[in-house]
């Protein structure tokens, strides 16, 4: 048996990540705010300037769907190539394997809560008011990370095998910008689509970090119950489908 | 009870051919070809003793690669079996997981984490392994700025603080200068005294003289002779003479 301590390798391999992707970048952490604040510039330029948008607090409107969005993508599609990019140290080294995709999942995290600081500052100057119920986004982003290392165990270990994967996962994740109401309103889906968009588990966390943030209540609970089964799901797909696979990744890679 | 056991050991691979898109997959369904497959080792039995010093010789390719990475249990047989008592640390790689943009001290920590060290554990041994490495003011540098020696010292200094029953190593027996070297060989000596089972490759004969009891020589997966290194190194560069 392998002797060590998981969360030890996991706080090593997420601050390894954390400091190759900055230690030689002059602006450092600040691209972790500077993504974000890019993207919520030009779509407050398109919707406000080419498409008059009357919605008031628009910025934190945008965060609220661009920060989980953006995490996810970012997770997915990273973790998605965890195993094939650690392909050295999975052929010599006996440390569990299902490390490297939560791992990377993780040191993602470490960017979501920058961009959430961010979030709470937007929301400071629009006027937006922090109060108790924002204490509900810690369970609404671990719902997310749960959902999104669930489908990363899924898929980097069938990357091993199919590589194509992290390509559908990256147009996928192009697909979803437009998918999950970032800079529209879940209200605006007509009907008989909202069905469809209910079962899109990003879309629901979205909905769920307005409610909390904009309108200052707790998120509906018809809602988190429904994410927390499609986190529950996810993570037990990715569970056995890792688990059926992980003992061939030796002989494939 | 045996340290190791190999019982008929099988191991294959499946042959890709680079066969790895989806188009070739499909078109691998509907054709219903057989998979090739590879042996890399073909019907390969020993026993190991606690205590005991196995030393593994071949050309490139034989195989023993695969043995450690069986022995490691990194690996899975594809037919008989594997069995192996005791607390096991296989450096087939040194400074697994290494970066080059973290410095020696952060690379340490990432190694030891990977290698099996606790927290509490990496933090006691850490004054030794810096010690043992002789890297002074280095260890604060990326290591990029090492020289391959270098790196090779601070992984070496990594694995031998590992403390397990069973030691496998895959030809890292030669690493860096001569004053370094016998302080390693020192290390294993003293690790062969308090009498742990150790496996090793490696191409050079001196080595394997000195730390093994027995050796085995593997030819294309297969098992050729098992016995004193002395004799399985003579008719392994003997066999290699003639048949180059």
């Amino acid at each position: 048996m392998w002797s060590g301590e998981y969360s030890f390798v996991l706080k090593n391999l997420v601050l390894k990540d954390f400091r190759i992707r900055y230690r030689n970048m002059s602006l450092g952490v600040l691209w972790s705010l500077l993504n974000p604040l890019v993207m919520m510039g030009v779509l407050i330029f398109v919707f406000t300037k080419i498409f008059p948008n009357p919605r008031p607090h628009f910025a934190v409107f945008l965060l609220c769907g661009l920060i989980p969005l953006s995490f996810f993508q970012v997770a997915w599609s990273s973790g998605t190539g965890a195993i094939l990019d650690n392909a050295g140290l999975i052929k010599k080294v006996r440390v569990p394997r299902v490390l490297f995709p939560i791992a990377s999942v993780l040191s993602n995290f470490v960017h979501l809560f920058i961009q959430l600081g961010l979030l709470a500052v937007v929301a400071l100057i629009s006027g937006v008011h922090i109060t108790l119920n924002w204490l509900w986004l810690p369970v609404i982003l671990g719902l997310e990370v749960v959902f999104a290392s669930g489908l990363v165990l899924a898929t980097s270990s069938l990357n091993v095998y199919v590589r194509d994967t992290r390509y559908v996962v990256d147009s996928f994740n192009t697909v979803l910008f437009w998918l999950v109401p970032v800079f529209y309103d879940f209200a605006f889906v007509p009907r008989k689509y909202a069905e469809i968009y209910q079962y899109n588990p990003l879309a629901a966390l979205v909905l769920a970090m307005r409610q909390v943030i904009l309108l200052g209540n707790p998120p509906a609970t018809v809602l988190m119950l429904k994410a927390v089964l499609v986190s529950c799901v996810s993570l037990t797909l990715g569970v056995l489908i890792f688990g059926r696979l992980k003992d061939q990744f030796y002989d494939h890679l | 009870m045996n340290a190791i056991s190999f019982q008929q050991v099988s191991k294959s691979f499946p042959h890709h051919r680079g066969r790895m898109l989806l188009r070739e997959r499909v078109k691998h369904l509907f054709e219903k070809r057989q998979t090739e497959t590879f042996y890399a080792l073909k019907n390969v039995s020993f026993d190991l003793r606690p205590g005991e010093s196995l030393g593994v010789v071949g050309s490139n390719g034989a195989g023993k690669s695969t043995l450690l990475g069986l022995a490691a249990q990194i690996a899975r047989p594809s037919a008989g079996k594997v069995i192996v008592n005791g607390r096991t640390a296989a450096l087939l790689e040194l400074g697994s997981g290494f970066h080059p943009d973290l410095t020696g001290v952060e690379n340490v920590y990432l190694n030891a984490s990977l290698l099996g060290f606790g927290r509490a554990q990496t933090k006691s041994l850490f004054p030794e392994i810096v010690e043992f490495a002789e890297l002074g003011d280095f260890m604060q540098e990326p290591l990029r700025t090492y020289s391959s020696g270098m790196v090779m010292r601070l992984a070496f200094s990594v694995a031998v603080n590992v403390d397990p029953d069973i030691l496998i190593i895959d030809e890292v027996l030669g690493v860096g200068d001569a004053a370094f070297q016998a302080k390693c060989f020192d290390r294993i000596r003293a690790f062969r005294r308090a009498h742990k089972t150790f496996v090793c490759v490696s191409h050079a004969k001196e080595p394997l003289m000195e730390i093994c009891d027995t050796a085995i020589w593997l030819d294309h997966g297969e098992m050729m002779m098992q016995g004193s290194v002395e004799k399985v190194w003579q008719a392994y560069t003997g066999g290699a003479a003639v048949s180059a």
